[in-house]
C-alpha cells in the first residue's frame, strides 16, 4: 500500500509540473530493428467500429499481421474516436508516461489537432515508414496536411474519403448539382432531404461544403477563424440554411444522428436524396440489402470536400514498434488493394498510382467497382478541408441558431 | 463447523457493513471529486490551476440549456409518477386474481430486456417507418411512404419518458411484489371490505400507505435513472437540444479539451437536477399523502371502482403489449432483408446478420458472462454478509447504510470520468478485474435493494427453533436461512446479472475498450449499424439476463421438487 501511495503522489507531482513526453524508443529509419522489436507485441488499435465492413477489414489485417510479422492486433472498438482521445488525456493527466492503453488510433481533423497541440502524440515517425514512398507525398500535399494542420510525421495516412450525394434514380431524375439547386429541389420535393445534426461529422462536413460553395471568398476558410469576420463570412450560409430547414424532413425540427440513420431513411423511402462521406457507401448499402438497387452517387458540380484519415501513435503507447509495423502494413499495396475491393470496404486508396509498378497497378485495375461507386475520375475535383477552427466555430454557431428551439 | 474457523469469520462479519460501504463509497466519492474539481477550473494538465466560476457562466450560456434541464426534470418526474401509479392500480385491481399470477411470471422476462434494447424496440415499433406503421400501410391509411411526423426524438422527450415508463413498470412491480407479503395485504383488504369498500378501493386505501415506504428507495432509483439516462435519451430523446446528460457526455468527448471544464460543470448541474427531481418528488409524496387522507376520510364507497380497476389493467397491459411488440419488431428486423415501405413484412428474409454476429460473439459473450457472474457472486456474498450481520446484531443497520444506494442516485457521468483518472493514479491496468469492480459498484446496490426485504421479513422463529436445537449461528445460516431464501437470492442474482449486462459506460470507459462486452459491441455497432445489426445485438444483449431470470424461476422448483412447502413459500 505505501508503495502504491508513493506512486500516486509522484504521479500527481508529475502531472502538476507536466513533464514533456518521453522521447522516441523505436527508430523507424532502422526498419529491421523495428520489425524485430515488434515481433510478439500486442497492438491495441483504437478505431471507430460503426461499420461492419471496416471491422471485418481490420480483422483481416490482424490475421495478416500475425502471419507476416508475428504481431498480435486487437481492435478496440470505439463508438466515437473522442473516447480514445479521452483515454490518452486521462493517462497524461495521471502522469502515465509509458504504460498507455492505446497503441494506434484512427484519427484526423480536430482530434489530431487537439492531440498534437497537447503533446499527446509520439513522433515524428510516419515519413520514415518504408511504404511512405508509395504515397508520392511531394506531389500529393494532402498526405502531409490534416485539415490544414501540418502532419509533420505524427500520423500515417490510411484511407481517403470524399463527400458524395446519393439518390434513388427510380424516383429522382435530376438531382441537384449544387447548393442553390438543392434549395430549389427541396422546395419542390418537401421533406425528401435532410442532413445529420452537427457536430456529427457528416453534418459538419455538409455545413463546410455549403459554406465553401456559398462564401464570396473561400480563402479565409483556410486560416484560423477571425472572430470579427466570422459573421460576415458565414452570413450566406445562414441565409441558405434558414430557407432550407423548413423544406427538410420533419421541417428541420429533428435531425438524424448520423450517416447510417440517413441511409436507413433512404432505404425506408422517407427521403430520396442523402449524403455520405464514403464514395462506396451507396454501393455497400445495395449489397447489404439496405438500399434499393436503383441508388446512384454523384459529386456536386464544383467538386466536394475530401480528406485523408490517418493513424497516430499516442505518446505513451506500449507497442510503438508494433503500431508502426501495422501502419506500414496498412499502407502496403496488398492492404490498400484489398480495401479498394467494394466487396471488402470499397475505400479509395491513398497510394499514388504513379509510384506503383505496373504489376501493382494491375492489382487495383483488376477490381470491378460496384454500380453505385464513383470511380476516381467521377469523384472530380476534391476541395481541401478548411482549417479545423472552422469546423468548431460552425458547429457551435449552428447549435446556437438551430440547436435549441 | 469448527470453532476455530468461526471466530475470525465472526469478526469479519461484524466489519462487513463498513467494508461494503468503503468498497462502494470510496470510488464514487473519489470519482466525484476528480470529476468536479475541473468544474471550478482545476485541471492542471490542461492549464487549469486557478479556481474560477467562468465555466459555470459558459455552461449557463449554452443555448437551449434550460430546455434540456426541463426535459430531464420532466422525465425524472413523469416516469416514476406514471410507472408507480399504474403498478399500484394494477396490483389493487388484480390482487389475488389469475391476472396477477400471470403478471408475476411475465415481470421477470420484461425486466430482463436491457434499457437500450427496449428503447430500440420501441423506436422500431412506433417510428414513422416502424413496424406498426408498416403493418397498417398502405391498407388502412393509403400511405406509400412513411408519414413525415416527429414521434421519436420529440421536443419534450415524451417518447423517451414512455420508453422509461415501460421499462420501470416491471422493475417497480417486482419490488412491490417482493415487499407485499410482509404487510399482509389480504388482512388489510378484508377489514376494509368488511366496512363495505369494494376490493380495488379497499386495496388502495389500506395497502398503499403501508407499501409505499417499503418501495420508496426503488422509486428514488427510478427518478435518478430517468433524470440522468444517457442511452435511452440517445435513442429516443430529443436532439434539438439534447437532454442534459447527453450534452455532458458530448462535452466530455469534445475534441476541444477546454470543454472538459464545461463538462464537469454540466455534470455538477446534472447532479443538481437529479437532486431537484428527488426533492420535487418529496413534494409530490406529501401532496399524494394529503389527498389520499382526504379521500380515505371522505369514506366514499360508491362509484369509480370499475374505472380504477380497468385503468391499471389497461395501462400495464399496454406497457406489456408495447414491450412485447418491441421485441417482435427487433426479431423481424434481425431477419429482414431489403424491406421497402409500405410492405407489411420484409420482401426477403436473411440469416446473414445473425451469422455475421454469431461469428464475432465468442469473446464479448465470454467477457459479459464472466463479468456478470463474478460481480453478481461478489455482490451476493457482500449483501448476505451485511444482512446476516444485521440479523445477528438484532437490529436494523445504522442510517449510514443508506449510503449503499449512493451509486444509484448519483448520475454515472458525474463520477465515471474522475474514476478513470483515479485508476490511472493508482496505476491499475484497465483489465477485466477492474471492470468487474466497476460493475460491482452498480450491481451491489440493486442486489441489496432486491434481497434486503426478503431477508428481513423471514420469520425469525425458524432460526430461533434451530438455535434451541443447539445449532450454531453459521449452521443456522447455511442449513435454515439459505435454503429458505434460495428463491429471493436467485431473483436478486438475476437482477444483478441484468444490471451488469446493461452497463455501457462502466465497461467501455473503465476497461479502456479492451474488455469488449455484448453491450459495448452493441453500442459501437449501433453508432453506424443498420436496423438489422442493431436488432441482432439488442436481442443478444437481452439473452443472458433472460437466461438468468429463467434459472431463478426454475432452479428452486427443480431443487425443491420433493418439497411442496418450499416451493409455495415465495
Amino acid at each position: 500500500m505505501p508503495r502504491r501511495m508513493r506512486g500516486a503522489c509522484s504521479a500527481l507531482l508529475a502531472c502538476l509540473i507536466s513533464l514533456p513526453a518521453s522521447a522516441a524508443t523505436p527508430e523507424p529509419a532502422a526498419w529491421e530493428q523495428v520489425l524485430r522489436e515488434a515481433r510478439g507485441q500486442t497492438v491495441y488499435f483504437d478505431a471507430w467500429a460503426g461499420d461492419p465492413q471496416i471491422n471485418s477489414y481490420i480483422a483481416w489485417a490482424a490475421q495478416q499481421m500475425q502471419s507476416l510479422y508475428g504481431v498480435e492486433v486487437t481492435h478496440v472498438k470505439l463508438s466515437d474516436t473522442a473516447e480514445g482521445v479521452s483515454r490518452v488525456l486521462a493517462e497524461k493527466l495521471a502522469g502515465n508516461e509509458r504504460e498507455g492503453t492505446v497503441d494506434l488510433l484512427w484519427v484526423n481533423g480536430e482530434n489530431f489537432a487537439t492531440m498534437k497541440g497537447n503533446g499527446l502524440l509520439f513522433g515524428p515517425w510516419a515519413e520514415q515508414l518504408p511504404n511512405f514512398a508509395l504515397l508520392d507525398a511531394d506531389r500529393n500535399p494532402e498526405m502531409r496536411e490534416d485539415f490544414t494542420i501540418a502532419v509533420e510525421g505524427y500520423e500515417s495516412p490510411w484511407t481517403r474519403s470524399q463527400l458524395v450525394f446519393y439518390y434513388d434514380s427510380a424516383t429522382v431524375e435530376n438531382p441537384p448539382r449544387d447548393m442553390r439547386e438543392l434549395l430549389q429541389w427541396t422546395q419542390s420535393n418537401r421533406g425528401q432531404f435532410t442532413y445529420p445534426r452537427p457536430p456529427v461529422f457528416l453534418g459538419s462536413t455538409f455545413l463546410k461544403q455549403a459554406l465553401l460553395e456559398l462564401a464570396v471568398d473561400s480563402a479565409p476558410l483556410y486560416r484560423p477563424v477571425e472572430p470579427e469576420q466570422f459573421a460576415s463570412i458565414t452570413a450566406p450560409l445562414w441565409e441558405f440554411l434558414d430557407a432550407l430547414h423548413p423544406q427538410l424532413l420533419r421541417a428541420g425540427r429533428s435531425f438524424p444522428g448520423g450517416g447510417t440513420e440517413l441511409r436507413r431513411m433512404m432505404g425506408d423511402g422517407e427521403i430520396s436524396l442523402a449524403l455520405s462521406f464514403s464514395p462506396a457507401e451507396a454501393n455497400a448499402g445495395i449489397m447489404a440489402g439496405e438500399l434499393p438497387p436503383t441508388v446512384r452517387s454523384y459529386v456536386p458540380r464544383g467538386g466536394s470536400i475530401g480528406n485523408v484519415s490517418f493513424l497516430a501513435i499516442p505518446f505513451n503507447a506500449q507497442a510503438k514498434a508494433g503500431a508502426m509495423v501495422l501502419a506500414n502494413f496498412l499502407l502496403s499495396v496488398q492492404a490498400q488493394a484489398h480495401a479498394y475491393d467494394p466487396q471488402v470496404m470499397g475505400s479509395a486508396t491513398v497510394l499514388s498510382m504513379a509510384a506503383l509498378s505496373a504489376a501493382e497497378r494491375a492489382l487495383f485495375e483488376a477490381i470491378e467497382p460496384g454500380p453505385a461507386t464513383l470511380t476516381p475520375q467521377a469523384l472530380g475535383n476534391t476541395l481541401r478541408e478548411p482549417h479545423p477552427d472552422w469546423m468548431d466555430a460552425l458547429e457551435r454557431a449552428w447549435v446556437e441558431r438551430y440547436g435549441a428551439r | 463447523m469448527a470453532l476455530a474457523n468461526a471466530q475470525p469469520a465472526k469478526h469479519a462479519l461484524r466489519l462487513a457493513p463498513t467494508l461494503v460501504l468503503i468498497v462502494l463509497i470510496a470510488p464514487v466519492a473519489l470519482g466525484l471529486a476528480l470529476t468536479l474539481l475541473p468544474a471550478f477550473g482545476y485541471l492542471p494538465v490542461l492549464g487549469g490551476e486557478r479556481l474560477t466560476l467562468t465555466y459555470f457562466a459558459q455552461l449557463f450560456a449554452t443555448p437551449g440549456l434550460s430546455h434540456s434541464v426541463a426535459v430531464s426534470l420532466l422525465a425524472g418526474l413523469l416516469t416514476p409518477l406514471c410507472a408507480l401509479s399504474l403498478v399500484l392500480l394494477f396490483l389493487a385491481g388484480t390482487a389475488g386474481t389469475r391476472l396477477e399470477r400471470w403478471m408475476r411470471r411475465l415481470v421477470a422476462p420484461l425486466l430482463a430486456i436491457p434499457h437500450a434494447a427496449a428503447a430500440f424496440g420501441l423506436a422500431f415499433l412506433i417510428a414513422p417507418s416502424g413496424l406498426f406503421m408498416r403493418l397498417i400501410s398502405p391498407q388502412l391509411n393509403g400511405l406509400d411512404s412513411p408519414p413525415d411526423v416527429l414521434i421519436v426524438n420529440d421536443y419534450w422527450g415524451l417518447t423517451m419518458s414512455a420508453g422509461l415508463i415501460i421499462k420501470e413498470i416491471p422493475f417497480l412491480l417486482l419490488m412491490a411484489l417482493a415487499a407485499l407479503p410482509q404487510i399482509e395485504p389480504d388482512k388489510r383488504v378484508a377489514i376494509a371490505r368488511s366496512l363495505g369498500y369494494r376490493p380495488t378501493r379497499a386495496w388502495l386505501m389500506t395497502v398503499v400507505p403501508a407499501l409505499y415506504p417499503l418501495i420508496r428507495l426503488p422509486v428514488y432509483a427510478v427518478i435518478a435513472f430517468a433524470s440522468a439516462t444517457v442511452d435511452v435519451s440517445l435513442i429516443l430523446g430529443p436532439n434539438l437540444p439534447y437532454t442534459l446528460s447527453v450534452m455532458v457526455l458530448q462535452w466530455f468527448n469534445d475534441p476541444d479539451l477546454s470543454y472538459r471544464f464545461v463538462a464537469a460543470a454540466g455534470a455538477l448541474l446534472q447532479l443538481g437536477v437529479t437532486i431537484a427531481a428527488l426533492l420535487l418528488w418529496r413534494l409530490i409524496e406529501a401532496l399524494g399523502a394529503g389527498l389520499g387522507r382526504r379521500w380515505v376520510s371522505r369514506g366514499e364507497r360508491g362509484a369509480g371502482e370499475a374505472v380504477l380497476r380497468v385503468s391499471g389493467q389497461l395501462g400495464v397491459g399496454l406497457a406489456v403489449l408495447v414491450s412485447v411488440g418491441g421485441v417482435l419488431a427487433l426479431l423481424i428486423n434481425s431477419f429482414a432483408g431489403f424491406w421497402r415501405f409500405p410492405d407489411n413484412l420484409p420482401g426477403a428474409w436473411t440469416m446473414q446478420t445473425w451469422s455475421r454476429a454469431l461469428g464475432e460473439i465468442a469473446q464479448p459473450l465470454a467477457n459479459t458472462l464472466l463479468i456478470a457472474l463474478v460481480s453478481t457472486a461478489l455482490a451476493i456474498v457482500m449483501v448476505l454478509a451485511v444482512l446476516e450481520s444485521e440479523q445477528r446484531a438484532g437490529r436494523r443497520l445504522s442510517p449510514s447504510m443508506l449510503l449503499l444506494y449512493l451509486p444509484l442516485l448519483v448520475p454515472q457521468i458525474a463520477f465515471l470520468f474522475g474514476l478513470i483518472v483515479a485508476t490511472e493514479f493508482l496505476r491499475w491496468a484497465p483489465d477485466i478485474k477492474l471492470v468487474i469492480f466497476a460493475h460491482l459498484i452498480f450491481v451491489l446496490p440493486y442486489t441489496f435493494l432486491t434481497l434486503a426485504e426478503a431477508y428481513r421479513r423471514l420469520d425469525p422463529r425458524w432460526s430461533q427453533l434451530a438455535a434451541t436445537l443447539g445449532a450454531s449461528p453459521w449452521r443456522i445460516f447455511w442449513r435454515v436461512r439459505m435454503p429458505l431464501l434460495l428463491a429471493p437470492c436467485l431473483t436478486a442474482a438475476a437482477v444483478a446479472i441484468a444490471v451488469s449486462v446493461s452497463q455501457y459506460l462502466a465497461t467501455q470507459l473503465i476497461g479502456a475498450g479492451r474488455v469488449p462486452s455484448l453491450t459495448t459491441e452493441a453500442v459501437a455497432l449501433a453508432s453506424g449499424g443498420s436496423r438489422g445489426i442493431i436488432a441482432v445485438w439488442a436481442l443478444l444483449q437481452a439473452l443472458i439476463p433472460m437466461l438468468g431470470f429463467a434459472l431463478a424461476l426454475f432452479l428452486p422448483r427443480l431443487l425443491w421438487r420433493n418439497r411442496r412447502g418450499m416451493r409455495g413459500l415465495h
